[in-house]
């Protein structure tokens, strides 16, 4: 430790005693965390621009020299109509802001808004050089708009429906067949468990268009029944995650059930779904935000059925109608993500743990 | 009051009075197989079935409109495709995005899964949420995002590459800069790969760390000797997973052109091909073979990775 005593002071310091030594520890932890800050950042600031976008009024995205922030032209009434204010530089080098209220090519007429009545300013060079001035101002109009066009109450419940009907039936059935490979012994079980797995590497395109011509033959093409009722059968992913967390839980508790004359239906009602909650919270978060944020089966099934599509759908044919207008796109953009961002942000921490405690098969 | 109805159905039932007559084995068996019958009854009806039924399809000429002149016509569809510049290019562009958006991603996410795992970061649970969270946007809302972001005009970027004296490129409607437009617009997905990594980190014994403090070994060291080897298996099932995902890629191809491919084709992903022969083009049988083709492709894949890591991929419990 000593070997290098005066390579530098920090070093030297740290060598002395516990006081330097925090002082190191909190130097490392402060640059630590300024770079996951800055990362972070710069990770989340496309959202930024989503919503600093989303609250602008449309024209000010064609105007140069507009600013960052939403904001619109500040505007002053002299003699009853409307005028601009100009950053305005005097000959005796202040700047001051007036209403422009007599455009010259080459000299100008302002006027002080705060004293209208004194005399006009007669002002020499290009006005079209001068800054104008901005005032901060929230727009909402974006989001009234997409609000109306979309018909967004429908969507948001067609969306709400089909994510929590499925989301019943992906996690009821999870929960079913997890607790079979997590607690009894049968033949071919493990043989299955494998399958189960391999169903995972399934590209979804090698079944689509058998399901779809069987889907479209039973007259389901248009209804949300394509979207559900596959979810019936519990999904690889969340049988997994459950069956992992049910193993981690005693079987003497279980067995003391059966003894008592419990069913099997009975103790993972009872015994092993309680002990359970975080990992079937997790499963029903992932199965929700999978719900919610599908795409390609309600394009599928939906894309001529308006009264019944969910929110990615008509999102995406807003945008194909309103690509050149960025603030209704970034408005309609943060309408859709607002749900599942707020479910997440009150589910995560049940969330978070079990995917860190449990996701990954050891 | 619920409770009391089901302790009554319960007794009702059989099941624990060996009325039966099964002995004890039987009967697990038995509750075994009600208990996975319904991902039994999934497998046949939404994976094997259509599995089967689609490698049919694909030796025919079928279309939805027309079902009845369904003709048998081998391994046509399979033979057009070896020649089908659109599938070609389906193909290359989603080879030419993996390549990109792959390596791009894992290392994202394991960097990621470092940062938040340190010891050093203060508030590392609120930076887990908060490099987590933007999985859950709905991809479709994402990639608007990202589209107004990376635009070339109003968007951000370019705003911010030129306040750095540059001029930022059309990300969006150039053939070469759209490929790593899109790996940003992926980086936002890292979130469950990141949480993986997380718990692998966190599953590496700490004297294992302390031993080698003690053998000297820098951070560097640790990492590479350590680290990566213990985590090795989630690093392997991550890679499988990005790989098999990228294959499916269709969402933000069909949001970012409203599925037309631009531009010159250049995120004419398979999946956006197949999409386009199946259903605006009603060519079903030769969809099905384009299917079939991507399912080739992912198990030949998945079977290189896992044939690749069999010797370099450390497994703790000593299973192969």
């Amino acid at each position: 430790m000593s070997a290098q005593p005066t390579k530098s002071r920090l070093i030297s310091l740290s060598d002395r005693g516990p006081v330097a030594r925090s002082y190191r520890r909190f130097l490392r932890r402060a640059s630590v965390t300024m770079f996951a800050t800055i990362t972070l950042s710069v990770f989340l600031l496309p959202l930024l621009f989503m919503v600093n976008t989303s609250l602008q009024h449309p024209d000010q995205r064609t105007v140069a020299g507009a600013p960052v922030y939403p904001a619109v032209a500040a505007t002053g009434t002299y003699q009853g109509t409307t005028y601009p204010i100009y950053e305005v530089p005097m000959p005796d080098g202040s700047t001051r802001e007036l209403l422009l209220i007599d455009a010259q090519r080459e000299s100008s007429t302002f006027v002080d808004p705060n004293d209208p009545s004194a005399a006009p300013i007669e002002w020499q060079g290009r006005w079209r050089t001068l800054s104008q001035k901005w005032s901060f101002s929230l727009d909402v109009d974006n989001f009234t708009g997409v609000w109306q066009q979309l018909n967004f109450p429908r969507l948001l419940f067609n969306t709400a429906a089909v994510a929590v009907l499925s989301t019943i039936a992906a996690v009821v059935s999870a929960c079913l067949v997890a607790y079979g490979f997590a607690r009894f012994h049968f033949p071919g079980k493990n043989i299955m468990f494998i399958i189960l797995l391999a169903t995972i590497i399934l590209p979804f395109q090698v079944t689509l268009i058998p399901t779809y011509i069987i889907f479209t033959r039973l007259g389901w093409n248009g209804t949300w029944l394509p979207l559900i009722v596959p979810h019936l059968f519990g999904n690889a992913f969340n049988v997994f995650l459950l069956r992992q967390y049910f193993m981690s839980i005693p079987r003497d508790l279980d067995e003391a059930a059966m003894i008592d004359g419990a069913s099997p239906f009975r103790i993972l009602r009872s015994v092993i779904l309680p002990m359970s909650v975080p990992a079937v919270v997790a499963v029903t978060l992932f199965h929700f935000f999978f719900a919610w944020n599908d795409f390609f089966v309600p394009l599928l099934y939906l894309s001529g059925k308006p009264e019944l599509q969910t929110l990615p759908i008509a999102i995406q044919q807003f945008n194909a109608l309103y690509v050149s207008q960025p603030t209704l796109i970034q408005a309609a953009a943060l309408m859709t993500m607002a749900v599942p961002v707020v479910v997440f942000f009150l589910g995560q921490r049940a969330f978070m743990r079990t995917v860190v405690t449990t996701g990954v098969e050891k | 009051m619920a409770q009391s109805s089901e302790s009554s159905q319960i007794s009702g039932t059989p099941i624990g009075k060996g009325r039966w007559h099964m002995n004890k084995s039987r009967r697990e068996a038995f509750w075994g197989m009600v208990f996975v019958s319904p991902w039994v009854t999934g497998l046949l009806l939404f994976a094997a079935g259509p599995l089967i039924a689609s490698f049919i399809l694909s030796l025919t000429d079928f279309n939805l409109v027309k079902p009845e002149a369904v003709r048998f016509i081998g391994i046509d569809n399979y033979v057009h495709m070896a020649s089908d510049p659109l599938v070609a290019t389906g193909l290359l562009v989603t080879l030419k995005f993996a390549l990109i958006s792959v390596p791009v991603t894992m290392c994202a996410s394991l960097g990621a899964a470092l940062l938040v795992n340190s010891n050093n970061l203060f508030g590392r649970n609120i930076f887990r949420t908060l490099f987590y969270m933007p999985i859950q946007i709905p991809v479709v809302a994402s990639t608007l995002v990202w589209m107004g972001f990376l635009n070339p005009e109003t968007g951000w970027l370019n705003q911010i590459i030129a306040f750095f004296g540059f001029r930022g490129p059309d990300w969006i409607n150039s053939v070469t800069w759209i490929y790593p437009a899109l790996t940003l617009f992926g980086l936002w997905g890292i979130g469950n790969f990141m949480l993986i990594s997380l718990a692998g980190l966190q599953s590496v014994p700490t004297s294992l760390y302390e031993a080698a403090r003690i053998d000297g070994a820098g951070p560097w060291k640790m990492f590479r000797n350590i680290t990566i080897p213990l985590m090795s298996p989630i690093l392997l099932y991550n890679l499988v997973i990005c790989l098999i995902t990228t294959f499916q890629y269709f969402t933000q191809a069909y949001v970012l052109t409203n599925g037309r491919g631009d531009p010159d084709n250049a995120t004419l992903f398979i999946n956006l091909d197949l999409f386009h022969e199946a259903f605006r083009d009603n060519r079903m049988g030769y969809a099905s073979a384009i299917g079939w083709l991507l399912f080739v492709i992912v198990l030949i894949l998945t079977v290189i990775v896992l044939g690749f890591a069999r010797n370099r991929v450390y497994y703790a419990g000593g299973e192969s």
